[in-house]
Protein backbone atom coordinates (compact mmCIF):
# COMPACT_ATOMS: atom_id res chain seq x y z
CA UNK A 1 0.00 0.00 0.00
CA UNK A 2 1.54 3.46 -0.62
CA UNK A 3 1.86 5.57 2.08
CA UNK A 4 -0.82 8.79 1.84
CA UNK A 5 2.55 10.67 3.28
CA UNK A 6 6.33 10.08 3.03
CA UNK A 7 9.44 12.51 4.42
CA UNK A 8 12.14 11.76 2.72
CA UNK A 9 15.34 12.73 4.28
CA UNK A 10 13.58 15.69 4.79
CA UNK A 11 15.82 19.23 6.70
CA UNK A 12 14.41 22.77 7.36
CA UNK A 13 17.07 25.31 7.86
CA UNK A 14 16.18 28.90 8.61
CA UNK A 15 20.31 30.46 7.44
CA UNK A 16 22.59 28.04 10.13
CA UNK A 17 19.41 27.84 12.32
CA UNK A 18 18.91 23.81 11.60
CA UNK A 19 15.08 23.25 12.56
CA UNK A 20 14.35 19.32 11.32
CA UNK A 21 16.93 17.52 9.98
CA UNK A 22 16.78 13.87 8.43
CA UNK A 23 13.21 12.92 9.02
CA UNK A 24 12.44 10.42 7.06
CA UNK A 25 8.64 8.71 7.85
CA UNK A 26 5.42 6.73 5.68
CA UNK A 27 2.19 7.24 7.55
CA UNK A 28 0.29 4.46 6.03
CA UNK A 29 -3.44 4.77 5.11
CA UNK A 30 -6.18 5.41 8.23
CA UNK A 31 -2.97 5.72 10.65
CA UNK A 32 -3.63 8.13 13.48
CA UNK A 33 -0.13 9.59 14.65
CA UNK A 34 -0.05 11.22 17.13
CA UNK A 35 3.41 13.52 17.42
CA UNK A 36 4.94 14.48 20.55
CA UNK A 37 8.24 16.59 21.89
CA UNK A 38 9.56 19.86 23.54
CA UNK A 39 8.51 23.14 22.76
CA UNK A 40 10.28 24.37 19.48
CA UNK A 41 11.34 20.99 18.58
CA UNK A 42 9.46 21.77 14.99
CA UNK A 43 6.39 20.14 15.43
CA UNK A 44 4.45 22.98 13.94
CA UNK A 45 7.17 23.22 11.25
CA UNK A 46 6.43 19.77 10.81
CA UNK A 47 2.68 19.54 10.26
CA UNK A 48 3.78 22.88 8.12
CA UNK A 49 5.92 21.00 5.80
CA UNK A 50 3.01 18.69 5.49
CA UNK A 51 0.79 21.76 4.84
CA UNK A 52 3.00 23.52 1.59
CA UNK A 53 3.42 26.49 3.85
CA UNK A 54 6.59 25.86 3.93
CA UNK A 55 8.84 23.99 1.68
CA UNK A 56 12.28 21.59 3.12
CA UNK A 57 15.10 23.14 2.56
CA UNK A 58 16.29 19.48 1.37
CA UNK A 59 14.56 16.25 0.73
CA UNK A 60 11.22 15.82 -0.51
CA UNK A 61 7.47 15.30 0.81
CA UNK A 62 5.00 12.30 -0.99
CA UNK A 63 1.62 12.74 -0.85
CA UNK A 64 -0.07 9.09 -2.09
CA UNK A 65 3.69 8.75 -3.77
CA UNK A 66 3.20 12.04 -5.71
CA UNK A 67 5.28 15.29 -4.77
CA UNK A 68 3.31 17.21 -2.80
CA UNK A 69 1.85 20.43 -3.76
CA UNK A 70 3.46 23.53 -2.56
CA UNK A 71 1.00 25.20 -1.51
CA UNK A 72 -1.80 24.30 1.16
CA UNK A 73 -4.70 22.73 -0.84
CA UNK A 74 -8.03 20.48 -0.06
CA UNK A 75 -6.44 17.00 -0.28
CA UNK A 76 -5.53 18.86 3.22
CA UNK A 77 -7.01 19.35 6.04
CA UNK A 78 -5.88 21.39 9.15
CA UNK A 79 -7.01 22.66 12.46
CA UNK A 80 -5.02 24.51 14.59
CA UNK A 81 -5.21 25.32 18.40
CA UNK A 82 -7.06 28.80 17.49
CA UNK A 83 -8.42 31.16 14.79
CA UNK A 84 -9.33 28.45 12.33
CA UNK A 85 -13.05 29.45 12.03
CA UNK A 86 -14.28 32.05 9.83
CA UNK A 87 -15.73 34.70 12.69
CA UNK A 88 -17.59 36.60 9.87
CA UNK A 89 -19.77 33.39 8.71
CA UNK A 90 -22.49 31.39 10.84
CA UNK A 91 -22.17 28.03 12.24
CA UNK A 92 -23.31 26.49 8.79
CA UNK A 93 -22.03 29.25 6.46
CA UNK A 94 -18.49 27.86 7.67
CA UNK A 95 -19.08 24.52 6.60
CA UNK A 96 -20.58 24.92 3.73
CA UNK A 97 -17.57 27.13 2.66
CA UNK A 98 -15.04 24.48 1.25
CA UNK A 99 -18.28 23.33 -0.71
CA UNK A 100 -18.82 26.79 -2.06
CA UNK A 101 -15.05 26.85 -2.94
CA UNK A 102 -15.03 23.75 -4.83
CA UNK A 103 -18.68 24.65 -6.75
CA UNK A 104 -18.61 28.32 -7.36
CA UNK A 105 -15.09 29.16 -7.90
CA UNK A 106 -15.89 32.70 -9.15
CA UNK A 107 -18.36 33.91 -6.65
CA UNK A 108 -18.19 31.27 -3.80
CA UNK A 109 -22.25 31.67 -4.07
CA UNK A 110 -24.59 28.62 -4.31
CA UNK A 111 -27.88 28.31 -5.36
CA UNK A 112 -30.54 25.93 -5.86
CA UNK A 113 -30.28 22.24 -5.49
CA UNK A 114 -26.41 22.41 -5.67
CA UNK A 115 -27.05 24.70 -2.40
CA UNK A 116 -29.38 22.25 -0.57
CA UNK A 117 -26.87 19.31 -1.31
CA UNK A 118 -24.18 21.21 0.32
CA UNK A 119 -26.66 22.12 3.01
CA UNK A 120 -27.54 18.89 3.63
CA UNK A 121 -24.13 17.21 3.76
CA UNK A 122 -22.95 20.08 6.07
CA UNK A 123 -26.05 19.32 8.53
CA UNK A 124 -25.07 16.24 8.45
CA UNK A 125 -21.33 16.83 9.69
CA UNK A 126 -22.43 19.81 12.50
CA UNK A 127 -25.07 16.59 13.56
CA UNK A 128 -22.09 14.44 14.13
CA UNK A 129 -19.79 17.09 15.84
CA UNK A 130 -23.16 18.01 17.84
CA UNK A 131 -23.78 21.44 16.90
CA UNK A 132 -26.57 21.11 15.09
CA UNK A 133 -28.73 23.59 17.51
CA UNK A 134 -26.03 26.00 16.76
CA UNK A 135 -26.23 26.48 13.04
CA UNK A 136 -26.98 30.09 12.79
CA UNK A 137 -24.39 31.09 15.94
CA UNK A 138 -21.27 33.01 14.87
CA UNK A 139 -18.11 31.73 16.22
CA UNK A 140 -17.71 33.98 18.74
CA UNK A 141 -20.58 33.00 20.55
CA UNK A 142 -19.43 29.55 21.12
CA UNK A 143 -17.34 27.97 23.75
CA UNK A 144 -13.59 26.81 22.86
CA UNK A 145 -14.98 23.51 22.54
CA UNK A 146 -17.93 24.06 20.44
CA UNK A 147 -15.57 26.31 18.24
CA UNK A 148 -12.68 23.67 17.66
CA UNK A 149 -15.33 21.34 16.82
CA UNK A 150 -16.92 23.63 14.03
CA UNK A 151 -12.93 23.70 12.98
CA UNK A 152 -12.87 20.23 12.90
CA UNK A 153 -16.96 19.56 10.92
CA UNK A 154 -15.14 22.44 8.58
CA UNK A 155 -12.03 20.95 7.58
CA UNK A 156 -14.32 17.37 7.14
CA UNK A 157 -16.10 18.20 4.16
CA UNK A 158 -13.79 18.28 1.56
CA UNK A 159 -12.90 14.87 2.54
CA UNK A 160 -9.18 14.94 2.69
CA UNK A 161 -6.73 12.71 2.36
CA UNK A 162 -5.14 13.52 5.30
CA UNK A 163 -6.70 15.68 8.46
CA UNK A 164 -3.54 17.90 10.38
CA UNK A 165 -4.38 19.11 13.58
CA UNK A 166 -1.66 21.36 15.47
CA UNK A 167 -2.28 21.29 19.25
CA UNK A 168 -6.18 21.07 18.41
CA UNK A 169 -7.54 20.56 22.21
CA UNK A 170 -4.48 22.69 24.23
CA UNK A 171 -7.19 25.59 24.55
CA UNK A 172 -9.75 23.20 26.16
CA UNK A 173 -10.58 22.49 30.19
CA UNK A 174 -10.05 18.54 30.95
CA UNK A 175 -13.48 17.81 30.36
CA UNK A 176 -14.12 19.23 27.46
CA UNK A 177 -10.98 17.47 25.68
CA UNK A 178 -12.08 14.52 27.15
CA UNK A 179 -15.42 14.70 25.18
CA UNK A 180 -13.04 15.61 22.02
CA UNK A 181 -11.51 12.47 22.04
CA UNK A 182 -14.39 10.44 21.47
CA UNK A 183 -15.62 12.70 19.01
CA UNK A 184 -12.33 12.36 16.95
CA UNK A 185 -12.13 8.82 17.40
CA UNK A 186 -15.24 8.56 16.11
CA UNK A 187 -14.94 10.71 13.04
CA UNK A 188 -11.80 9.19 12.35
CA UNK A 189 -13.52 5.09 12.39
CA UNK A 190 -16.53 6.43 10.60
CA UNK A 191 -15.15 8.18 7.79
CA UNK A 192 -11.43 6.00 7.85
CA UNK A 193 -9.53 8.98 8.11
CA UNK A 194 -5.91 9.45 8.25
CA UNK A 195 -4.96 11.52 11.00
CA UNK A 196 -1.42 13.38 11.95
CA UNK A 197 -2.11 14.98 15.21
CA UNK A 198 0.17 17.12 17.33
CA UNK A 199 -0.05 17.71 20.95
CA UNK A 200 1.60 18.46 24.45
CA UNK A 201 -0.24 15.92 26.16
CA UNK A 202 1.42 12.29 25.88
CA UNK A 203 -1.53 10.80 27.55
CA UNK A 204 -3.66 12.28 24.65
CA UNK A 205 -1.02 11.22 22.51
CA UNK A 206 -1.26 7.06 23.63
CA UNK A 207 -4.92 7.42 24.03
CA UNK A 208 -5.59 8.11 20.52
CA UNK A 209 -2.90 7.26 18.38
CA UNK A 210 -1.94 4.45 16.44
CA UNK A 211 1.64 5.63 16.03
CA UNK A 212 3.39 8.05 18.41
CA UNK A 213 6.26 9.48 17.45
CA UNK A 214 8.58 11.51 19.50
CA UNK A 215 10.44 14.89 17.76
CA UNK A 216 13.41 15.92 19.81
CA UNK A 217 17.24 16.38 18.94
CA UNK A 218 19.71 13.65 19.01
CA UNK A 219 22.76 15.67 19.36
CA UNK A 220 23.02 18.68 20.98
CA UNK A 221 25.67 21.32 21.16
CA UNK A 222 25.93 23.47 24.23
CA UNK A 223 27.80 25.96 22.53
CA UNK A 224 25.66 26.23 19.28
CA UNK A 225 21.86 24.96 19.85
CA UNK A 226 21.00 25.90 16.69
CA UNK A 227 23.64 23.65 14.95
CA UNK A 228 21.68 20.73 15.03
CA UNK A 229 18.23 19.66 14.15
CA UNK A 230 15.27 17.84 15.58
CA UNK A 231 14.31 14.38 14.47
CA UNK A 232 12.06 11.66 15.35
CA UNK A 233 14.04 10.33 17.81
CA UNK A 234 10.95 7.39 18.96
CA UNK A 235 8.80 5.95 16.94
CA UNK A 236 6.02 3.61 18.68
CA UNK A 237 3.19 1.74 16.55
CA UNK A 238 0.52 1.01 18.73
CA UNK A 239 -1.47 -1.90 19.59
CA UNK A 240 -4.83 -1.15 20.98
CA UNK A 241 -3.76 -3.38 24.09
CA UNK A 242 -0.87 -1.32 24.53
CA UNK A 243 -2.21 1.77 24.55
CA UNK A 244 -2.12 2.79 28.36
CA UNK A 245 1.34 2.27 28.64
CA UNK A 246 3.14 5.03 28.11
CA UNK A 247 7.47 4.01 27.44
CA UNK A 248 9.77 5.54 30.09
CA UNK A 249 11.91 7.44 27.34
CA UNK A 250 8.91 9.49 25.95
CA UNK A 251 7.81 10.04 29.55
CA UNK A 252 11.49 11.24 31.11
CA UNK A 253 11.55 13.39 27.76
CA UNK A 254 8.33 15.72 28.25
CA UNK A 255 8.60 16.01 31.77
CA UNK A 256 5.19 13.85 32.44
CA UNK A 257 7.57 11.45 34.98
CA UNK B 1 -15.96 52.35 47.78
CA UNK B 2 -15.86 51.15 44.38
CA UNK B 3 -12.89 52.29 41.79
CA UNK B 4 -13.68 55.56 39.33
CA UNK B 5 -13.03 53.11 37.15
CA UNK B 6 -15.95 50.45 37.43
CA UNK B 7 -18.60 53.09 37.79
CA UNK B 8 -20.43 53.14 35.16
CA UNK B 9 -23.74 55.55 34.29
CA UNK B 10 -26.73 54.01 33.08
CA UNK B 11 -29.82 54.85 30.48
CA UNK B 12 -30.93 57.94 31.75
CA UNK B 13 -28.23 59.27 33.50
CA UNK B 14 -25.86 58.26 30.54
CA UNK B 15 -27.69 60.48 28.48
CA UNK B 16 -28.27 63.54 31.17
CA UNK B 17 -24.54 63.43 31.31
CA UNK B 18 -24.20 63.45 28.21
CA UNK B 19 -26.46 66.98 27.25
CA UNK B 20 -25.18 68.24 30.63
CA UNK B 21 -21.68 69.69 29.49
CA UNK B 22 -23.46 70.89 26.04
CA UNK B 23 -26.23 72.64 28.12
CA UNK B 24 -23.51 74.55 30.47
CA UNK B 25 -21.85 75.71 26.70
CA UNK B 26 -24.92 77.12 25.37
CA UNK B 27 -25.85 78.77 29.03
CA UNK B 28 -22.34 80.52 28.99
CA UNK B 29 -23.08 81.40 25.22
CA UNK B 30 -26.41 82.99 26.22
CA UNK B 31 -24.96 84.71 29.31
CA UNK B 32 -22.11 86.25 27.13
CA UNK B 33 -24.44 87.40 24.09
CA UNK B 34 -27.13 88.86 26.64
CA UNK B 35 -24.10 90.92 28.67
CA UNK B 36 -22.73 91.96 25.28
CA UNK B 37 -25.89 93.04 24.34
CA UNK B 38 -26.63 95.18 27.27
CA UNK B 39 -23.38 97.35 26.78
CA UNK B 40 -23.71 97.51 23.19
CA UNK B 41 -27.69 96.32 21.53
CA UNK B 42 -25.85 95.84 17.91
CA UNK B 43 -23.23 93.96 19.07
CA UNK B 44 -22.55 91.60 16.26
CA UNK B 45 -20.11 88.90 17.80
CA UNK B 46 -22.43 87.14 20.14
CA UNK B 47 -25.77 87.24 18.41
CA UNK B 48 -29.01 86.40 20.26
CA UNK B 49 -30.86 83.46 19.02
CA UNK B 50 -33.50 85.56 17.74
CA UNK B 51 -30.86 87.65 15.53
CA UNK B 52 -29.47 84.36 14.32
CA UNK B 53 -33.43 82.58 14.40
CA UNK B 54 -34.69 85.63 11.48
CA UNK B 55 -31.18 85.64 9.58
CA UNK B 56 -31.72 82.17 9.14
CA UNK B 57 -35.37 82.19 8.10
CA UNK B 58 -34.02 84.24 5.32
CA UNK B 59 -31.49 81.45 4.19
CA UNK B 60 -33.49 78.08 4.94
CA UNK B 61 -36.68 78.92 4.00
CA UNK B 62 -36.33 82.06 1.24
CA UNK B 63 -35.32 81.86 -2.44
CA UNK B 64 -32.06 83.75 -3.38
CA UNK B 65 -33.93 85.86 -6.35
CA UNK B 66 -30.39 86.09 -8.07
CA UNK B 67 -30.36 82.14 -8.52
CA UNK B 68 -33.83 81.39 -7.81
CA UNK B 69 -32.93 78.49 -5.02
CA UNK B 70 -33.15 78.31 -1.02
CA UNK B 71 -29.21 79.08 -0.32
CA UNK B 72 -29.07 76.78 2.57
CA UNK B 73 -30.38 73.68 0.32
CA UNK B 74 -28.58 75.27 -2.53
CA UNK B 75 -25.07 75.04 0.01
CA UNK B 76 -26.05 71.83 1.79
CA UNK B 77 -26.47 70.05 -1.73
CA UNK B 78 -23.36 71.05 -3.28
CA UNK B 79 -21.41 70.64 -0.46
CA UNK B 80 -22.83 66.99 0.37
CA UNK B 81 -22.73 65.90 -3.02
CA UNK B 82 -18.91 66.74 -3.25
CA UNK B 83 -18.10 65.02 -0.12
CA UNK B 84 -20.00 61.76 -1.24
CA UNK B 85 -18.29 61.84 -4.55
CA UNK B 86 -14.73 61.93 -3.14
CA UNK B 87 -15.54 60.00 0.20
CA UNK B 88 -17.10 57.10 -2.16
CA UNK B 89 -14.34 57.01 -4.38
CA UNK B 90 -11.71 56.97 -1.24
CA UNK B 91 -13.99 53.82 0.27
CA UNK B 92 -13.70 51.89 -2.92
CA UNK B 93 -10.19 53.01 -3.94
CA UNK B 94 -9.11 51.90 -0.22
CA UNK B 95 -11.10 48.58 -1.53
CA UNK B 96 -9.32 47.53 -4.28
CA UNK B 97 -5.58 48.76 -2.65
CA UNK B 98 -6.24 47.74 0.87
CA UNK B 99 -7.24 44.29 0.15
CA UNK B 100 -4.11 43.87 -2.10
CA UNK B 101 -1.77 45.33 -0.20
CA UNK B 102 -2.77 43.52 2.97
CA UNK B 103 -3.30 40.10 1.43
CA UNK B 104 -0.85 39.86 -1.50
CA UNK B 105 2.68 40.03 -0.50
CA UNK B 106 3.41 41.45 -4.51
CA UNK B 107 1.46 44.23 -4.02
CA UNK B 108 3.18 44.85 -0.69
CA UNK B 109 6.16 45.37 -2.32
CA UNK B 110 5.12 46.88 -5.06
CA UNK B 111 2.24 49.86 -3.38
CA UNK B 112 3.28 49.80 -0.01
CA UNK B 113 6.17 52.11 0.30
CA UNK B 114 4.17 54.51 -2.68
CA UNK B 115 1.22 54.44 -0.35
CA UNK B 116 3.62 55.22 2.78
CA UNK B 117 5.45 58.17 0.60
CA UNK B 118 1.94 60.01 -0.52
CA UNK B 119 0.75 60.04 3.08
CA UNK B 120 2.91 61.68 4.43
CA UNK B 121 2.45 64.93 2.22
CA UNK B 122 0.56 67.87 3.20
CA UNK B 123 -2.97 67.44 1.24
CA UNK B 124 -3.59 71.51 1.41
CA UNK B 125 -0.01 71.82 -0.11
CA UNK B 126 -0.89 70.47 -3.16
CA UNK B 127 -4.28 72.12 -3.65
CA UNK B 128 -2.62 74.88 -6.12
CA UNK B 129 -1.45 72.15 -8.02
CA UNK B 130 -4.75 70.55 -8.27
CA UNK B 131 -6.32 73.78 -9.36
CA UNK B 132 -3.52 74.24 -11.77
CA UNK B 133 -4.92 70.78 -13.06
CA UNK B 134 -8.17 70.60 -12.69
CA UNK B 135 -9.10 74.15 -13.01
CA UNK B 136 -11.19 76.11 -9.82
CA UNK B 137 -14.16 73.54 -10.97
CA UNK B 138 -15.85 71.05 -8.96
CA UNK B 139 -12.93 68.24 -9.52
CA UNK B 140 -9.97 69.92 -7.88
CA UNK B 141 -12.60 70.15 -4.65
CA UNK B 142 -13.04 66.42 -4.73
CA UNK B 143 -9.95 65.54 -5.89
CA UNK B 144 -8.55 67.46 -2.53
CA UNK B 145 -10.68 65.54 -0.35
CA UNK B 146 -9.78 62.48 -2.03
CA UNK B 147 -6.09 63.15 -1.65
CA UNK B 148 -6.47 63.83 1.67
CA UNK B 149 -8.18 61.26 3.05
CA UNK B 150 -7.29 57.98 0.68
CA UNK B 151 -4.01 56.96 2.00
CA UNK B 152 -4.75 57.08 5.74
CA UNK B 153 -7.49 54.63 4.95
CA UNK B 154 -5.40 52.51 2.31
CA UNK B 155 -2.85 52.07 5.14
CA UNK B 156 -5.30 51.40 8.07
CA UNK B 157 -7.70 48.50 6.07
CA UNK B 158 -4.09 47.05 4.57
CA UNK B 159 -2.44 46.60 8.19
CA UNK B 160 -5.89 45.11 9.20
CA UNK B 161 -6.43 42.87 6.48
CA UNK B 162 -2.59 41.70 6.99
CA UNK B 163 -3.77 40.74 10.51
CA UNK B 164 -5.98 38.59 9.58
CA UNK B 165 -4.39 35.36 11.61
CA UNK B 166 -2.68 33.56 9.49
CA UNK B 167 -4.32 29.98 10.45
CA UNK B 168 -7.96 31.46 8.88
CA UNK B 169 -6.19 32.10 5.30
CA UNK B 170 -4.24 28.56 5.29
CA UNK B 171 -7.35 27.07 6.47
CA UNK B 172 -9.45 28.42 3.86
CA UNK B 173 -6.89 27.69 1.10
CA UNK B 174 -7.15 24.10 2.54
CA UNK B 175 -11.20 24.05 1.82
CA UNK B 176 -9.90 25.13 -1.80
CA UNK B 177 -9.81 29.26 -2.02
CA UNK B 178 -8.70 30.71 -4.43
CA UNK B 179 -6.67 33.81 -4.42
CA UNK B 180 -9.92 35.24 -5.30
CA UNK B 181 -12.16 33.58 -2.85
CA UNK B 182 -9.86 34.01 0.05
CA UNK B 183 -10.21 38.02 -1.23
CA UNK B 184 -13.99 38.58 -1.95
CA UNK B 185 -15.37 35.67 1.06
CA UNK B 186 -12.41 35.78 3.65
CA UNK B 187 -10.73 39.29 3.96
CA UNK B 188 -13.57 41.55 2.34
CA UNK B 189 -16.45 40.94 4.35
CA UNK B 190 -13.85 40.81 7.57
CA UNK B 191 -12.65 44.37 5.92
CA UNK B 192 -16.07 46.23 5.93
CA UNK B 193 -16.42 46.73 8.99
CA UNK B 194 -13.25 48.65 9.80
CA UNK B 195 -13.16 50.45 5.92
CA UNK B 196 -16.77 51.60 7.82
CA UNK B 197 -14.74 52.60 10.93
CA UNK B 198 -12.06 54.54 8.73
CA UNK B 199 -14.46 56.39 6.82
CA UNK B 200 -15.96 57.31 10.26
CA UNK B 201 -12.54 58.52 11.60
CA UNK B 202 -11.85 60.40 7.79
CA UNK B 203 -14.86 62.23 7.69
CA UNK B 204 -13.46 64.92 10.61
CA UNK B 205 -10.74 65.52 7.78
CA UNK B 206 -12.69 65.50 4.94
CA UNK B 207 -15.28 68.46 6.21
CA UNK B 208 -11.82 70.21 6.58
CA UNK B 209 -10.54 69.92 2.77
CA UNK B 210 -13.92 70.37 1.67
CA UNK B 211 -14.50 73.37 3.62
CA UNK B 212 -10.79 74.99 2.73
CA UNK B 213 -11.41 74.41 -1.01
CA UNK B 214 -14.83 76.03 -0.63
CA UNK B 215 -13.82 78.71 0.84
CA UNK B 216 -11.11 79.33 -1.83
CA UNK B 217 -12.95 78.68 -5.00
CA UNK B 218 -16.45 78.08 -5.02
CA UNK B 219 -19.97 80.23 -5.82
CA UNK B 220 -21.73 77.34 -3.73
CA UNK B 221 -21.10 75.14 -1.06
CA UNK B 222 -21.54 75.48 2.82
CA UNK B 223 -18.14 76.49 3.09
CA UNK B 224 -18.18 79.48 0.75
CA UNK B 225 -21.18 80.73 2.54
CA UNK B 226 -19.08 80.86 5.82
CA UNK B 227 -16.28 82.65 4.32
CA UNK B 228 -18.60 84.72 2.15
CA UNK B 229 -20.21 86.42 5.29
CA UNK B 230 -17.10 86.70 6.84
CA UNK B 231 -16.53 89.90 5.47
CA UNK B 232 -19.84 90.99 6.74
CA UNK B 233 -19.04 89.96 10.44
CA UNK B 234 -22.56 87.65 9.93
CA UNK B 235 -22.07 85.55 12.50
CA UNK B 236 -25.70 85.23 13.06
CA UNK B 237 -25.48 83.19 9.75
CA UNK B 238 -22.24 81.18 10.45
CA UNK B 239 -23.22 80.06 13.77
CA UNK B 240 -26.15 78.66 12.18
CA UNK B 241 -24.30 77.01 9.24
CA UNK B 242 -21.53 75.85 11.68
CA UNK B 243 -24.24 73.85 14.16
CA UNK B 244 -25.64 72.46 10.71
CA UNK B 245 -22.90 70.97 9.67
CA UNK B 246 -22.07 69.57 12.85
CA UNK B 247 -25.34 68.37 12.47
CA UNK B 248 -25.02 66.76 9.10
CA UNK B 249 -21.69 65.29 10.43
CA UNK B 250 -23.68 63.61 13.35
CA UNK B 251 -26.27 62.07 10.77
CA UNK B 252 -23.35 60.76 8.30
CA UNK B 253 -21.77 59.04 11.19
CA UNK B 254 -24.53 57.61 12.93
CA UNK B 255 -26.08 56.45 9.29
CA UNK B 256 -22.65 54.79 8.86
CA UNK B 257 -22.71 52.83 12.76
CA UNK B 258 -25.75 51.52 12.15
CA UNK B 259 -25.13 50.21 8.91
CA UNK B 260 -21.93 48.85 10.56
CA UNK B 261 -23.90 47.00 13.38
CA UNK B 262 -26.89 45.77 11.20
CA UNK B 263 -25.13 44.29 8.30
CA UNK B 264 -22.05 43.36 10.45
CA UNK B 265 -23.41 42.16 13.29
CA UNK B 266 -20.90 39.53 13.85
CA UNK B 267 -17.71 42.40 14.17
CA UNK B 268 -19.88 44.22 17.26
CA UNK B 269 -19.70 42.69 20.75
CA UNK B 270 -23.45 42.87 21.80
CA UNK B 271 -23.61 44.85 24.55
CA UNK B 272 -19.44 45.53 24.60
CA UNK B 273 -18.25 49.24 25.69
CA UNK B 274 -18.63 49.90 21.78
N1 LIG C 1 10.21 31.47 9.93
C1 LIG C 1 11.11 31.08 10.84
N2 LIG C 1 12.34 31.64 10.89
C2 LIG C 1 13.24 31.26 11.82
N3 LIG C 1 13.01 30.32 12.74
C3 LIG C 1 11.82 29.72 12.76
C4 LIG C 1 10.79 30.06 11.81
N4 LIG C 1 9.72 29.30 12.08
C5 LIG C 1 10.04 28.52 13.12
N5 LIG C 1 11.30 28.77 13.53
C6 LIG C 1 11.99 28.09 14.62
O1 LIG C 1 11.77 26.72 14.46
C7 LIG C 1 11.74 26.10 15.74
C8 LIG C 1 10.58 25.15 15.79
O2 LIG C 1 9.36 25.88 15.77
P1 LIG C 1 7.95 25.13 15.85
O3 LIG C 1 6.90 26.17 15.89
O4 LIG C 1 7.87 24.13 14.77
O5 LIG C 1 8.05 24.39 17.24
P2 LIG C 1 6.95 23.53 17.99
O6 LIG C 1 7.58 22.21 18.24
O7 LIG C 1 5.67 23.57 17.27
O8 LIG C 1 6.83 24.32 19.35
P3 LIG C 1 5.56 24.52 20.29
O9 LIG C 1 5.39 23.23 21.02
O10 LIG C 1 5.96 25.62 21.21
O11 LIG C 1 4.40 24.86 19.41
C9 LIG C 1 11.68 27.20 16.78
O12 LIG C 1 12.94 27.28 17.40
C10 LIG C 1 11.43 28.44 15.98
O13 LIG C 1 12.12 29.52 16.54
MG1 LIG D 1 3.70 24.44 17.64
Amino acid sequence: MTPVLSFRNVWVEYGDHVVLEKVSLDVAPGAFVSIVGPSGAGKSTFLRLALGQEAPSRGEILLDGAPIPPEPGPDRGVVFQRYSVFPHMTVLQNVMFGARCDQAPLTGLLMGAARRQAKAEAMAILDQVGLSASLKAFPRALSGGMQQRLAIAQALITKPRILLLDEPFGALDPGVRLDMHELITGLWREHGLTILMVTHDIKEAFKLGTRVIAVDKRRHDPHAPHRYGSTAVYDFPLDDKLKTAIPKEIAVMTGEA
Amino acid sequence: MRRLLNARPRGGGRLLLGLLPIAILVLLYLVASQARHAENPRDKILPTPAAMAQSMEIMALQKDPRTGEIPLVADTKASLTRLGIAVGAAAATTLVLGLSIGLLPYARAGLGPLVATISVIPPIAVLPILFIVFGLGETAKIVLIFVGITPFMVRDLASHVAAIPEEQIVKAQTLGASTWLVALQVALPQAMPRLIDSVRFSLGPAWVFLISAEAIASDVGLGYRIFLVRRYLAMDIILPYVAWISLLAVIIDLLLLTWSRTAFRWAHAPGGRR
